[in-house]
């Protein structure tokens, strides 16, 4: 990098982003510092560390089953979302489209339309052809929210990939699910991953068009919004909270890295 | 999407260019491209077009009952029109989220621009952390907020029990206050990620030239840095207004009567008020707004980039 008279520190600047980063932070931080506080109210002076809180979730079936929907629904979009992605990224890469830019625009959508709005127009259209709201519904939901950001984490992979590669696979007679599976499958596997923790994560976590299309059965998020109503169940839910934040971070910590692996040079 | 055609340039494999067996090769090509598209876009398509087509029919109709009168008619719109409350709503969702996007990006403008040139080791390290919180769960760092800025929460009773204040500050919780500061701090990394990248882009040797040529450092960034990394405030203002313009948790955790947007109502229309066409009516209404304004802003900021250069 050049830019000889940007080498100076700048000190304010310095300042400024570390304030931002306490305050980024901070709010999240809270949630598990009061997980662990042995009282009823969210309040200062904190009253002294308990597991109780913890203790609790673990014997709740509700809790159980809510999570055991969330890992259900969040398994089958992130398989079926990097699949659709890796399809997709391969074809805006490697092939000469018209309209490419436009199918990509497409793609993108969601990134840029409010939730409710899908939300609600996918609940009308669930109605209208008699589906009755269930964790399918819930899966296609996410499915649409989590397809964006499947192609956005796997298009930079695909569009650093060298095509010489596989043409030298296919000269030394390879055919052509050999060489994706040797060559072409292998240079794009940390995005693949990286995809699939980050689609899980997004559904894992997801809100808003789950409350919408949930049914009977709620996922995590729909669990804890259920709870929020009633003050004596707060503690549980900073508990249960914290638990999905700390898993949550986690994951896309590991994503992040991986997806990036061999591409750092590029930022 | 620049890198695309780049990219597809690179990737064009046309060994047989000009003969007749290459033309339709060339369109098999591009045929196998639509192919492997196909299923995604058969999702996406079945996932956005046909439930939006559905929800414009939906908006034309009206209630009856538990069910729906199909008549086409235009009712739901012009009540829109004409009552009062919903202009309000809908004018009160775009000044929060006005507010909330001109917040986000100004606080997050100087932390892109260090990023961006100030920080020479680890910047994916940064990168990373500035934007990690925004993956985990939406609901629970607007609960967060919840828990800090309650009646009796983080700072109302750290500051009573430091002997600040008598009584809780009441205008923390359920107010307009707080959902912009939810909003703002929920959609940061929306922001930090279009200005970095427009600032990353901009060459070092211009600000050099500048310098050179006698600008101070205010000076070089009002006539530099500032024009050059429009696209990326313009792409992080969009990035930020229009799905905070449609959000409905933050408003109904910490809104209040006063904080409430038209998202809340949007829900009600599909919950307990149960009248699903004037609920699509809303979503249309949403959406063309946001679209009227997005193109007024669009319009002002190209004229305004004119002016400049």
């Amino acid at each position: 990098m050049s830019g000889t008279y940007i080498k100076r520190p700048n000190r304010p600047l310095q300042i400024y982003a570390v304030i931002f980063l306490i305050v980024l932070y901070t709010p999240v931080l809270f949630i598990p510092m009061f997980s662990f506080n042995d009282s009823l109210y969210v309040r200062f002076p904190l009253q002294g560390f308990t597991l109780q809180w913890y203790g609790e979730l673990w014997t709740r079936e509700p809790v159980w089953n809510a999570l055991w929907n969330s890992i259900k629904v969040g398994v089958v979009v992130s398989l079926i979302s990097t699949l659709l992605g890796v399809v997709a990224a391969r074809a805006i890469t490697r092939y000469r489209m018209p309209g490419k830019s436009a199918l990509v625009t497409f793609i993108m959508m969601p990134l840029v339309i409010p939730g409710i709005i899908f939300g609600v127009a996918l609940l009308v259209l669930m109605s209208r052809m008699g589906v009755p709201l269930s964790l399918y519904t819930v899966t296609v939901g996410h499915l649409i929210v989590c397809l964006p950001f499947a192609v956005a984490t796997l298009l930079p992979r695909f569009e650093g990939f060298d095509p010489s590669m596989e043409e030298a696979s296919a000269d030394l007679g390879e055919n052509g699910w050999w060489t994706f599976w040797r060559v072409t499958f292998p240079m794009v596997f940390p995005g693949v991953i990286a995809s699939m923790l980050l689609t899980f994560t997004i559904s894992f976590d997801e809100f808003i068009m789950a409350f919408f299309l949930t049914g009977t059965d709620p996922t995590l998020p729909m669990y804890i919004w259920g709870q929020l109503r009633f003050p004596q169940e707060f503690p549980s839910v900073l508990a249960l909270s914290s638990l999905i934040l700390f898993v949550s971070f986690a994951l896309v910590f590991v994503a992040q890295r991986i997806g990036r692996v061999g591409l750092e040079d590029e930022l | 999407m620049a890198e695309t055609s780049l990219s597809q340039a690179k990737a064009d494999p046309t060994p047989y260019k000009g003969s007749r067996l290459g033309g339709l090769l060339h369109r098999n090509e591009t045929l196998r491209g639509y192919l492997l598209m196909s299923p995604t876009m058969v999702i996406m398509t079945v996932g956005i077009l046909v439930p939006f087509i559905i929800l414009l029919v939906m908006s034309f109709w009206t209630r009856e009952g538990f069910g729906f009168d199909t008549t086409l008619t235009t009712t739901n719109y012009q009540r829109v029109w004409t009552e009062p409350i919903f202009g309000a709503l809908l004018s009160r969702s775009f000044w929060i989220s006005g507010v909330a996007t001109v917040a986000t990006v100004l606080l997050c403008y100087p932390m892109a621009y260090y990023v961006a040139f100030h920080v020479h080791r680890n910047k994916m390290m940064w990168i990373i952390l500035m934007t990690l919180p925004f993956w985990t769960s939406y609901l629970l760092r607007v609960f967060a907020w919840k828990v800090i800025l309650g009646y009796e929460g983080v700072i109302n009773s750290g500051l009573m029990s430091l002997g600040l204040i008598e009584a809780p500050l009441e205008f923390l919780l359920y107010s307009q206050t707080a959902v912009i500061i939810t909003l703002a701090h929920a959609w940061a990394a929306f922001a930090i990620l279009p200005l970095y990248v427009s600032l990353e882009k901009i060459d070092k040797s211009l600000l050099e030239a500048a310098t050179d040529l006698g600008d101070g450092p205010v000076t070089r960034f009002l006539r530099i840095t500032l024009p050059l990394s429009m696209p990326g405030v313009i792409a992080a203002s969009f990035l930020i207004f229009i799905p905070t313009t449609g959000d409905y948790i933050t408003p109904a955790l910490l809104g209040g009567p006063d904080g409430a947007m038209i998202g809340n109502f949007i829900q009600l229309q599909f919950g307990a008020v149960n009248n699903w066409p004037m609920g699509a009516t809303l979503s249309i209404v949403l959406m063309l707004w946001i679209s009227a304004i997005a193109l007024v802003f669009l319009f002002v900021t190209r004229k305004a980039q004119e002016k400049i250069a």
